[in-house]
């Protein structure tokens, strides 16, 4: 699903567009500097570009939890007892890390959409008798689409979103799968034994005493995973979701005269530089935020990251 | 009679599907004139006028959908959007892929823009966007070809001196020369490509049908003419 999308329907025209936020800004061409500056970053385009930034965030604040769940099922399946589980949380740890990331974002989500019509194909259309696939065409029933052909241009997005962050979810999850494994594994054996002595069945083990200390091992692991996250961002645009970088680059492009009421050069370094300002400090933040979790986490505890 | 009743409601109903069908337009918005995103935000140029008024005539409901030029024959195969019109030039290649309505463009000449005149194009390093039919090209004349993922950036290639000239459609860089005073365009052309068409899936016949006929349509009443004069898209039909 790597589309990206404009919210107009076809039968309305150009000419009209929305009027601009002030109303100085009718004929940009007769004004300079401020005014003309005030009404340039306020045009449709820029305000879709502001939209892209809240998009980003929230994808973040959605794939990291998921992610983090995603991490914790894999990491306890490769700790299980039971051999075939063990196998299944291993191979998902060892084969998505080992996949580049770019390669699983193109093949994977097309894989993953194809595989949903598919499904859903199989169950709501059986009488179909044509091929699925015709030629180099993957051609499955109208009610099968996903979204619907005639859904509206939101359901394709939020559709776009979704399929983004699940994809997310699972690159980073084997990731922070690895991190979760090694932090449950660094939770001291004494620990574990004092439980057993005391009567606690497996499952009490694992959560009153395993998973509560393991977070201080793996957060250091974690917080490198959340800012390598936060860059990949970007990927967003081969899954279809115009993030800030595409619309940096857009902005930035040559626009003429002809074709712009803001004709200008190839600003694409200022809108770089912007997005540079911005990613950094986000990590910024992010790292001070980190910091406090992990002086919370180690209150009180002789562990590693603790005050000396 | 609850056949007949069932059968009726079946018909109504696809009648209902059909009418309301919904068309996702794909293009790549960085190539004007052809297509853009304009200050709103939104698809502009010569084929979004184009598409909608063939949208209008042949009784659809178009969107437009944004996809990269590089994978945008991928993502009309894997059934994202129902047609292609990005200024895709009609060539034997693509064809084995995707079928294509007749052209709504003459074959537009190609043409080099570079900083200089004098551009020695035999021994020059030449930017094309890649996957089109200007790289192509280039590649089978054995002059030195540069490609970029974008037509601004090969623009800009030559521009800062990474290529000696561009080739591409004229009436994308008739503009950009007008605009540029450091930029010129070559005197030499290149007749390359069969005319733009819209490109849809092989196994979509109907719908090629259906904007097959609305292209003749404005061909034969004058205002696809009308739209290729208001947007400078080369010669006439």
């Amino acid at each position: 699903m790597r589309i990206n999308t404009y919210r107009k329907q076809a039968n309305r025209r150009q000419t009209e567009g929305p009027s601009p936020i002030f109303s100085y800004c009718s004929d940009p061409s007769l004004l300079t500097s401020l005014p003309w500056l005030s009404c340039y970053l306020t045009t449709g385009k820029h305000l879709l570009f502001y939209q892209s930034f809240a998009t980003v965030l929230i994808l973040l604040a959605v794939t990291a939890p998921a992610a983090l769940v995603f991490g914790f099922g894999g990491a306890t399946l490769a700790r299980a007892r039971f051999l075939p589980l063990r196998l299944v949380g291993k191979t998902y740890i060892s084969a998505v890390r080992g996949v580049p990331d770019i390669a699983f974002f193109l093949f994977f989500v097309i894989a993953l959409d194809q595989g949903f019509e598919w499904l859903r194909h199989q169950a709501l259309c059986p009488d179909w008798n044509e091929p699925i696939r015709q030629g180099n065409d993957f051609v499955v029933c109208a009610a099968a689409k996903l979204p619907l052909g005639t859904a509206p241009q939101y359901v394709h997005e939020i559709y776009g979103f979704f399929t983004a962050v699940l994809t997310f979810a699972i690159v980073f999850g084997a990731f922070a799968a690895n991190v979760l494994y090694g932090a449950m594994r660094a939770v001291p054996q004494a620990q574990i034994e004092t439980a057993q002595a005391y009567g606690m069945r497996p499952a009490q083990v694992f959560w009153r005493i395993l998973v509560p200390q393991m977070w201080v091992y793996a957060l250091p692991g974690l917080s490198n995973l959340w800012m390598v996250l936060i860059k990949a961002t970007p990927l967003l645009f081969l899954l279809g979701v115009e993030d800030i970088v595409y619309w940096a680059r857009e902005l930035g492009g040559t626009k003429q005269a002809k074709f712009s009421d803001y004709p200008h050069g190839d600003w694409r370094m200022q809108y770089f530089l912007f997005l540079l300002v911005f990613y950094l400090a986000f990590t910024k933040l992010s790292e001070a935020v980190l910091e406090r979790v992990m002086k919370r986490l180690t209150h009180g505890q002789g562990t590693l990251g603790a005050p000396s | 009679m609850k056949k007949l009743i069932l059968t009726t409601a079946a018909l109504a109903l696809t009648a209902g599907i059909s009418f309301a069908e919904t068309i996702r337009m794909g293009t790549e918005g960085a190539y004007p004139p052809y297509n853009f995103v304009n200050d709103a935000g939104e698809v502009d140029g010569f084929e979004r006028e184009l598409g909608d008024e063939l949208c209008a005539r042949a009784m659809l409901t178009c969107e437009w959908v944004v996809n990269d030029w590089d994978s945008i024959i991928p993502n009309l195969v894997s059934g994202n959007y129902d047609t292609i019109i990005a200024g895709m030039s009609i060539t034997a290649e693509r064809d084995e892929v995707i079928d294509f309505t007749q052209n709504y463009t003459q074959p537009d000449p190609s043409a080099y823009m570079a900083l200089s005149a004098d551009v020695d194009l035999s021994s020059a390093v030449i930017a094309a966007q890649a996957n089109t039919i200007q790289a192509s090209f280039v590649a089978a004349s054995g002059a030195t070809l540069v490609e970029f993922a974008t037509p601004e950036e090969t623009v800009a290639a030559v521009k800062n001196g990474e290529a000696d000239a561009v080739l591409a459609d004229k009436a994308y860089l008739t503009p950009v020369a007008e605009g540029d005073a450091d930029l010129v365009l070559l005197a030499q052309q290149e007749l390359i490509g069969g005319g733009v068409g819209m490109g849809l899936r092989e196994s979509d016949a109907e719908l090629r049908g259906k904007f097959d006929a609305a292209i003749s349509s404005m061909k034969a009443d004058g205002s696809l003419n009308a739209l290729i004069a208001k947007w400078g898209i080369g010669e006439q039909f």
